[in-house]
C-alpha cells in the first residue's frame, strides 16, 4: 500500500504540485499577515473600545477564524485536485490497469490513494493553520487558549472531503467529480449558515435541515467545532459575547460525538466506494 | 497444469454478449495466439483473465504469476523507464533489483534508455517498455494484447525473437494480435474468436488446408488443385515424359489468413 502512496506523492512532487501550492500559500499568508497587521493597528488606534470587551481578542479570534476558513478551502482545493481522477480518470487513461494486474487489490489501491492525498492535505491544512496562528500571535499578540484539537478537526475536515472526492472518482469522470465535490462543499457551508440562522431565529425546521446536512457532510461541523474551540478557549464574558455577534461567533461545539461520527463516516464512505470499485469493469 | 484455463466464459454488457461461453487452455511454455475481428471479445477475455473485468459466468483460472500488457495503456509521463520498472518490481515483490531492470530493458531494445522519461518516448518505445514491465518478476504467464501495434518492422522482429526466447524459458504466452503473419510465425496453437464464440482452434498447420500443386513449365504455371504433396513427383514425371520442361514445383497450403477468413465468415 505504501509503495503506491509513495509513488502518488512522488508524482505530485515531480509535477510541481507542491511547488505551486507552496508559492500560492506563501502569497495567502503574506496577505493574511498584512490583514492582521492592519486590523490590529486600526483597533489599537481606536483606543480601549467598549468596556469589558478585549478588542485584541475580538480582532485576533475573528482574523484567525477567517484564516481557518481560507485554510480549509485551500486544503479542499488541494485534496480535490489530487483525487478527482484517481480511479475512473486513471482507468480511462490506461494508467490503472498495469498496476491492478500486479498482486495489488482494489482495496489496496484505493487505500493508498486515500493515504497519500488525505495525508498530504491534512498535513497541509494543519501546517498552514499553525503558521496563521503564529502570524496572528506575533503581529497582534493574540494567541488562542488551545489550538491542537481545533487544528486536528480542521485536518479531519479536509480528510472527509478527500474521501468524498476519491469515492466520487470511482463512479464519475474527473470533471464531473470535481464539480460534484465542490458543490457538496458549498452545500455543507450553506448548511452551516442555515444552522447559525436557525439558532438565531430559533427555527426548528431550519435546524433540522442543517443537522441532516451536517451528518451527511460532516466537514462543515468539524470546521464549526474547530472555530468554537478557538473562541471558547480564548474569550469569556462580554468579549465572548462580542465574538458571538460576529460572523464566526455562532459556531457549534461538536463534542466527542462529532469525532466519532467523522471517523465512522470515513469508514462508511470508504466501504461504499470499495463496494462500487469492485463492481467496475476496467 | 495449464497456465491458463478458460471454462464456459460468458460476459454480457447489458444486452450485448461479448463472450458466449468460451473454453480454451494455454499450456505451460506454450505460445498461444488469439485471433478475431474487432469486437470479437478477445480483449474482454484477456481482461477477465487479468481480473480487470468481471465475468457474467464461467471462469478464467491463471496458475502462477501473471504479466500483462494492455492494448491501451499508459505509464506516468513524468516517470523514467527505470522508475516504471522499479514500481512494478515493488508491486510484484520482485527482488531482481537493478540487474533485472537492465536486463529487461536490454531484452526489449531499450538498453541505455533507463533514464529517459516516458513522456519523451515514442509510442513504440512505450510499447517496448510495456513489454518489459509485463516481464517484471519473471511471470509464468504473459497476456499480451496487441503487443506490436505501435512497433515498426524492426520492433516486431525484436518481439518475435523475445517470444521465442520466452518459449525456450518455459513461459506461457497468450498473444492477442491482428497480425496473422506474426501469429503464424511464432505461435504453437491458435484460437479464432468471432462474435464472442470460439470458431476454430488448433496449430497453424492444422488450421490451414491443402491447396494443390503448382508447376512452372514453358507454357506457364499450371495448377492441380486436388493434388497432394505425394502426387508432386508423379506430376513432374508425367510432364517431363511428355517433353515439357519443368522450372519449378510448389506444394500449396492455404495460409492462416485463408483459414481465418473462412472461420470468421469474411468479417
Amino acid at each position: 500500500m505504501t509503495v503506491l502512496a509513495r509513488f502518488a506523492i512522488k508524482e505530485a512532487l515531480r509535477r510541481r504540485v507542491f511547488t505551486v501550492v507552496a508559492v500560492l500559500t506563501a502569497g495567502f499568508l503574506v496577505l493574511y499577515a498584512l490583514g492582521v497587521w492592519q486590523a490590529f493597528k486600526i483597533t489599537g488606534d481606536l483606543g480601549a473600545g467598549v468596556r469589558g470587551v478585549n478588542p485584541d481578542t475580538v480582532v485576533g479570534a475573528t482574523m484567525f477564524g477567517l484564516a481557518m476558513f481560507a485554510t480549509l478551502f485551500l486544503g479542499v482545493v488541494l485534496a480535490v485536485f489530487l483525487t478527482l481522477g484517481a480511479i475512473r480518470g486513471d482507468a480511462e487513461r490506461g494508467l490503472l490497469q498495469p498496476l491492478l494486474v500486479r498482486p495489488v487489490t482494489r482495496r489496496e489501491l484505493f487505500s493508498s490513494r486515500l493515504l497519500a492525498a488525505g495525508g498530504v492535505s491534512a498535513a497541509y491544512v494543519f501546517g498552514v493553520y499553525l503558521v496563521a496562528m503564529v502570524l496572528t500571535g506575533l503581529i497582534g499578540g493574540w494567541w488562542p487558549g488551545s489550538f491542537v484539537a481545533a487544528g486536528l478537526q480542521l485536518a479531519l475536515a479536509v480528510v472527509v472531503v478527500t474521501v468524498l472526492s476519491l469515492a466520487g472518482s470511482v463512479v464519475l469522470a474527473s470533471t464531473a467529480n470535481g464539480i460534484a465535490v465542490f458543490m457538496a462543499f458549498g452545500t455543507g457551508l450553506t448548511a452551516g449558515l442555515l444552522g447559525q440562522i436557525a439558532s438565531a431565529l430559533n427555527s426548528g425546521t431550519l435546524g433540522s435541515v442543517a443537522d441532516v446536512v451536517s451528518y451527511a457532510l460532516p466537514f462543515e461541523a468539524l470546521y464549526q467545532s474547530a472555530l468554537h474551540d478557538i473562541t471558547a478557549s480564548s474569550a469569556s464574558g462580554f468579549t465572548r459575547f462580542a465574538l458571538q455577534l460576529g460572523p464566526l461567533g455562532g459556531a457549534q461545539d461538536g463534542g466527542p460525538g462529532l469525532w466519532l461520527w467523522a471517523l465512522a463516516y470515513l469508514g462508511l464512505v470508504t466501504a461504499a466506494a470499495l463496494a462500487a470499485f469492485r463492481r467496475v469493469d476496467l | 497444469m495449464p497456465a491458463l484455463t478458460v471454462s464456459a466464459l460468458r460476459k454480457a454488457y447489458g444486452a450485448t454478449e461479448a463472450l458466449k461461453g468460451v473454453d480454451l487452455e494455454v499450456g505451460e511454455g506454450e505460445l498461444f495466439g488469439l485471433l478475431g475481428p474487432n469486437g470479437a471479445g478477445k480483449s474482454t477475455l484477456v481482461k477477465i483473465a487479468c481480473g480487470l473485468v468481471r465475468p457474467t459466468s464461467g471462469t478464467a483460472t491463471v496458475t502462477g504469476a501473471l504479466g500483462y500488457l494492455a492494448e491501451l495503456f499508459r505509464f506516468p509521463d513524468w516517470a523514467t523507464a527505470d522508475e516504471v520498472l522499479t514500481l512494478h518490481q515493488q508491486l510484484a515483490h520482485s527482488d531482481g533489483g537493478a540487474g533485472e531492470r537492465a536486463r529487461l530493458l536490454e531484452l526489449v531494445g531499450l538498453g541505455g534508455e533507463a533514464g529517459r522519461r516516458v513522456g519523451a518516448m515514442s509510442k513504440g518505445m512505450q510499447q517496448r517498455l510495456g513489454l518489459g514491465q509485463a516481464m517484471v518478476g519473471a511471470p509464468r504467464l504473459l497476456l499480451l494484447d496487441e503487443p506490436t501495434s505501435a512497433l515498426d518492422p524492426a520492433g516486431r522482429h525484436t518481439v518475435r525473437a523475445l517470444l521465442e526466447r520466452l518459449r525456450a524459458d518455459g513461459v506461457s504466452v497468450l498473444l492477442n494480435s491482428h497480425l496473422l503473419s506474426e501469429i503464424e510465425l511464432v505461435c504453437d496453437r491458435v484460437a479464432i474468436i468471432a462474435r464472442g464464440e470460439l470458431v476454430a482452434a488448433g496449430t497453424p498447420a492444422e488450421l490451414s488446408t491443402a491447396g494443390g500443386v503448382e508447376v512452372d513449365t514453358a507454357a506457364g504455371t499450371r495448377h492441380w488443385p486436388d493434388a497432394s504433396k505425394e502426387d508432386a513427383p508423379h506430376i513432374v514425371a508425367e510432364l517431363v515424359a511428355a517433353g515439357e520442361p519443368v522450372y519449378g514445383v510448389r506444394v500449396l497450403r492455404s495460409s492462416l489468413e485463408d483459414a481465418y477468413l473462412a472461420a470468421v465468415g469474411g468479417e
